[in-house]
């Protein structure tokens, strides 16, 4: 591993370490509320990572990856609700509270609705594709606005969103009411995520993806099937996104389609950016100052986005290796997913 | 370590700390986080509850029940995410001890779990929001509504619709909880035909195309429940299509009210509303109200406004009842006396924490100023009580 | 549902069809028409400025929509000053093209040689600085603007079927400004140049031409054609922060299925998502289902486009 893979790998295991330990000491502190907060940024980093794998990796600019992750998040929360109510979805699907079942449920049908956008969108490229990805992101938003159902007198659906109980006992284990619990079951996800992601771009598969990243001519001419090495990683990364999903409606105990609309995709494109593109634990970082920003920043001036719009475009026209480049030394040319 | 590298990981560390930021020193006083809409077509509801509230709580000596009072307030941007991730902090780190202010139902429901489950034991004193879940099959010991119920209002307006006749109504509501409560209770005492029943997406500016509908479908009356920025457009839109003449358009206060008439202008005029108070009522406690609400912000109040204030009423009458916010217990009992002056008249609540009061009708008059203002007519309900009662099962 | 006799169940919607025949009258299709006409033309003003930037500088500008909502504020904020609604509109476009300046000066000359995704990040930056920046100047309440009293009455095009004057002056203006665009492209010099210049930029540049000035006169034509569109928009929607994001995603639809940098696309596209946006609003209701499902028609016909034609219907470049 070159010296700059292991600086980074050490700023990584750090806030790892430092996201461990800070929720033990907000609870020490009777500071419960913080649990929650930094639960929700390793949710989104997880989500962020799933993102980078494409955009990082794979060089496709998606402006519609909060669709997966609004998938993902839908399906757990259908099912609770349905459960709940002991009504079947759709009329034969019994709703079903068991992690075991809704977490991989989320996580296919998020993958289902990425291949099904990938196979049209990977048609396109450039601009076209960072249109289509919107539109899809909106189609799909549209989709859950209209979802409706009522049942005497209850009813879910559209902007309001789906309110269902979260109390579960996830893989037989932890329960979620248990705050600090269910924070480290989130935070192992987020480290397996992160070492099969690693484990992937250093494959035969994640180098080709990247080869096809910058130049996916050559790697046509030497034969490989370029499109669909994309479609997986595309299929790959949305499920990971629907799994993040999953994680957010049981943290939440509440899902609205606003999870899907095109700005929080682009929210999930500047943590990744932000933070490094084509590093993996970029956007970790990327998510984690993101959150934090947007959750705390208001408390000192109600009008902090006039200092966080600029701020975003300076890091564009300046910092365009991310966060996780301030870790490097001067002057190392930067071969990652960036430029 | 290279100092670049010190700075930043130093710099990573302290933003990440800043998570741990201690809650504020907790006062041995009242603390209410009030979470209203002041951004947007309808930031003008939240402007006037946070005046009403504001202005009942000078009323009350500056301190409700003798407590030194801090009002947390903050802006919900009628999106359900963005209310609960505000209830959330003020209740679990703010530690609020009473929450208002929420206008639209669809952030009441979303918040709703959020502060009424809370482990610390949160009231939830409504201002506005009655949906029908919380009456019925969701209420809640923590839970009052200082307003009314969603359907009232409404059902006022069917009752109303009725009896002058009205064969044959087009109904247009938001599609939202309170949009679909609004029609039900509407659909529940109006007995001519509904023509359509059309929902559209909440927020929305541009009716042509709904408008174009309307006309081609030739109804005898349109009755509409579109709050704030919504129902300007509307009536503007409505007026500008020359449909004021050939359709009479009705709609429940929240259509016709302070917040929209100064925007609509001469449209108005003529028209009727169904409410549960005008600032033409007359008792002492509107009257200095009303009065008051004037002399210091200009304008004359909205029915928003008149239940924020009666809100922050109740608060300091509970609270000199039960000495206090310590007791849970005698503070709910205190609530449910509601021995306090409210602007509209006789108000008692029921058994569902909802009110049981009298519905009007009013007409939409210009008065001796030249200002758009909302005329008693006559009562349509005397102690109307909600049709949810029945499905709550609170313990008394 | 709540026993209402006669409804249809479309997913537990609860909403009745209609009791009345409500089938499409002749007079419903008129108005109806006429509307989506008005909406097409707004979406072709704000469409037409970023379709040129984006075929000749290769800039995704997200946030070419808030010029439109500039405008829109700064017209309502000259109305009230001047009392003329003519001159408001003038003075917005004014106004809201200086910004557009700036903005070319101070950013986005230095995002033209990154790639889309740096643009797109960039711009989404300037969008939320001016959603901000317009709360600070005007508040966070939105704004209701009047129709000019002139143009506030109706029209009877065809018997019993009265319309706004002012949707027809929207429509009228627009389509002026659309044949005043067309003219410009087709019969000037700066339209050659442009034409060129969304077809081979290098070639343009290699004859010449001041490639720096021809951006930045593009740009301002753009930025004008959004601010009129927003000050015109005004009296009609309400005129609301962030009201420039929400007709961005239809404005980019527009262009995608006109073609980048095809002004002739831009005019077909808008006309056509304008039509099918209005009378997917009302089929819907009519139908007894949902309306949000309207919206997704726009964003089907998208799709369906780009799978035949993936570069658009007309695209400029080849």
């Amino acid at each position: 591993m070159s010296p700059r893979l292991d600086r980074r790998a050490a700023v990584a295991i750090g806030l790892m370490a430092l996201l461990a330990i800070l929720p033990l000491v907000a609870t020490w502190l009777d500071q419960g509320f913080y649990v929650g907060q930094l639960r929700r940024v390793l949710i989104f980093a997880i989500a962020a990572v799933s993102l980078d794998i494409i955009l990082g990796y794979g060089g496709m600019v998606s402006l519609g990856h909060a669709a997966f992750v609004g998938a993902g998040a839908y399906v757990v929360a259908l099912l609770h609700w349905h459960a709940d109510r002991g009504i079947e979805v759709l009329g034969i699907l019994p709703g079903t509270m068991q992690s075991l079942a809704t977490i991989p449920a989320a996580m296919l049908v998020a993958a289902l609705l990425a291949l099904a956008i990938g196979a049209i969108s990977l048609r396109t490229s450039g601009l076209y594709f960072i249109m289509i990805t919107l539109a899809f992101a909106q189609l799909v938003y549209f989709l859950f606005v209209s979802l409706r159902f009522e049942d005497a007198g209850r009813s879910y659906g559209g902007d309001d969103g789906l309110r269902y109980p979260a109390d579960v006992t996830v893989l037989g284990l932890v329960d979620t009411t248990n705050d600090l619990g269910f924070y480290f079951v989130v935070w192992t996800v987020l480290a397996l995520v992160l070492l099969g992601a690693q484990r992937l771009v250093r494959s035969r598969f994640g180098v080709v993806l990247q080869g096809i990243r910058d130049n996916e001519r050559r790697m046509r001419a030497i034969g490989f099937p370029t499109n669909r090495y994309r479609l997986v990683a595309f299929v790959l990364s949305g499920a990971i996104a629907g799994l993040a999903g999953a994680l957010l409606a049981l943290h939440e105990s509440y899902v609205s389609p606003s999870l899907m609309h095109w700005t929080r995709s682009g929210d999930l494109v500047v943590m990744v950016v932000l933070g490094g593109m084509g590093t993996l634990f970029g956007p970790v970082i990327g998510a984690t100052l993101f959150l934090l920003l947007e959750k705390f920043l208001p408390d000192f001036t109600e009008h902090w986005m006039i200092v966080f719009g600029p701020l975003l475009v300076l890091a564009v026209l300046f910092a365009r290796r991310g966060l996780i480049g301030l870790f490097d030394k001067r002057g190392e040319e930067a071969r990652d997913g960036g430029h | 370590m290279k100092r670049r590298h010190f700075v930043a990981g130093t710099g990573l560390a302290a933003a990440a700390s800043a998570t741990v930021l201690p809650a504020r020193a907790q006062a041995s006083g009242l603390r209410i986080g009030l979470l209203t809409t002041l951004s947007g077509p309808s930031a003008g509801l939240g402007r006037d509850t946070v005046d009403g509230f504001n202005l009942g709580i000078k009323h009350a000596g500056g301190r409700l029940g003798g407590l030194a009072t801090e009002v947390i307030s903050a802006d919900d941007q009628l999106k359900p995410d963005v209310g609960k991730a505000t209830a959330e902090r003020m209740v679990q780190r703010d530690r609020v001890d009473i929450m208002t202010g929420v206008v639209f139902s669809n952030v009441m429901l979303a918040i709703s779990d959020t502060v009424l489950k809370d482990r610390r034991g949160v009231f939830y004193l409504s201002s506005n929001a009655g949906p029908s879940e919380l009456a019925g099959r969701d209420c809640n010991p923590n839970f009052f509504s200082v307003s009314w119920q969603n359907d009232n209002t409404h059902e006022a307006m069917g009752e109303h619709m009725t009896k002058a006749g009205i064969k044959r109504a087009y109904l247009l509501a938001p599609n939202y909880p309170a949009g679909k409560d609004a029609l039900t209770g509407f659909k529940r005492f109006f007995k001519g035909e509904v023509v359509a029943e059309v929902y559209t997406q909440i927020g929305q500016t541009d009716y042509a195309a709904e408008l174009a509908a309307l006309r081609a479908a030739r109804p005898d009356a349109t009755y509409f429940f579109y709050p704030g920025g919504m129902g300007i457009a509307f009536v503007r839109q409505y007026t500008a299509a020359g449909l004021a003449q050939q359709v009479p358009v009705f709609g429940p206060s929240f259509s016709l009210d302070q917040t929209i008439l100064p925007a609509i202008g001469d449209a108005a005029l003529g028209l009727y509303a169904s409410t549960f108070w005008s600032e033409k009522l007359e008792n002492p406690a509107n009257a200095k109200f009303v009065a008051d609400f004037e002399a210091t912000h200009n304008r004359i109040p909205s029915p928003y406004a008149a239940q924020a204030y009666d809100t922050a009423q109740l608060i300091d009458a509970a609270l000199k009842q039960a000495g206090g916010i310590g007791d849970k217990a005698k503070f709910r009992n205190a609530l449910r006396a509601a021995n306090f002056s409210s602007v509209r008249g006789p108000f008692r609540f029921n058994s569902n924490h909802f009110p049981i009061q009298n519905y009007y009708l009013t007409q939409i008059q210009k008065d001796a100023r030249g200002r758009l203002v909302n005329e008693l007519r006559g009562v349509i309900f005397s102690s109307h009580s909600d049709a949810y009662a029945g499905q709550c099962r609170m313990k008394p | 549902m709540r026993g209402s006799p006669g409804a249809t169940r479309a997913r537990g919607t609860g909403r009745p069809a209609p009791r009345r025949d409500q089938t499409m009258s002749f007079l419903l299709l008129v108005e109806q028409a006429l509307n989506g006409l008005q909406l097409g033309v707004t979406l072709f003003l704000i469409a037409a400025g970023l379709t040129l930037v984006l075929g000749i500088m290769n800039l995704v500008n997200l946030a070419h929509g808030s010029l439109y909502m500039l405008g829109a504020f700064f017209a309502a904020s000259f109305a009230r000053l001047t009392g003329s609604f003519a001159l408001a509109v003038l003075l917005s476009i004014a106004a809201s093209a200086l910004v557009g300046l700036l903005v070319e000066l101070v950013v986005l000359r230095h995002l033209y040689r990154r790639d889309h995704l740096d643009q797109v990040l960039g711009t989404f930056g300037l969008i939320l600085f001016f959603n901000e920046l317009t709360k600070i100047a005007w508040g966070p309440m939105a704004l209701f603007v009047d129709v000019p009293p002139a143009l506030s009455g109706r029209v009877e095009l065809i018997p019993g079927a009265p319309y706004p004057v002012y949707r027809l002056v929207v429509l009228a203006a627009g389509l002026a400004v659309a044949a005043g665009l067309w003219w410009l492209i087709t019969r000037t010099r700066l339209g050659m140049l442009i034409r060129a210049g969304a077809s081979n930029r290098e070639m343009v540049g290699a004859l010449g031409i001041d490639i720096d000035r021809l951006y930045t006169a593009v740009f301002a034509l753009g930025a004008a054609l959004a601010a009129f569109a927003g000050a015109m928009a005004g009296p009609l929607y309400v005129v609301e922060i962030g009201m420039g994001d929400a007709i961005l995603i239809k404005v980019f639809v527009v262009i995608v299925i006109g073609g980048i940098g095809s002004i002739r696309g831009a005019f077909v596209a808008a006309l056509l998502v304008g039509m099918v946006d209005t009378f997917g609003r009302i089929l819907p209701s009519l139908a007894g289902l949902p309306s949000a499902l309207a919206e997704m028609a726009v964003y089907v016909l998208m799709a369906t486009v780009l799978f035949f034609r993936p570069t658009g219907l007309f695209a400029a470049r080849g």
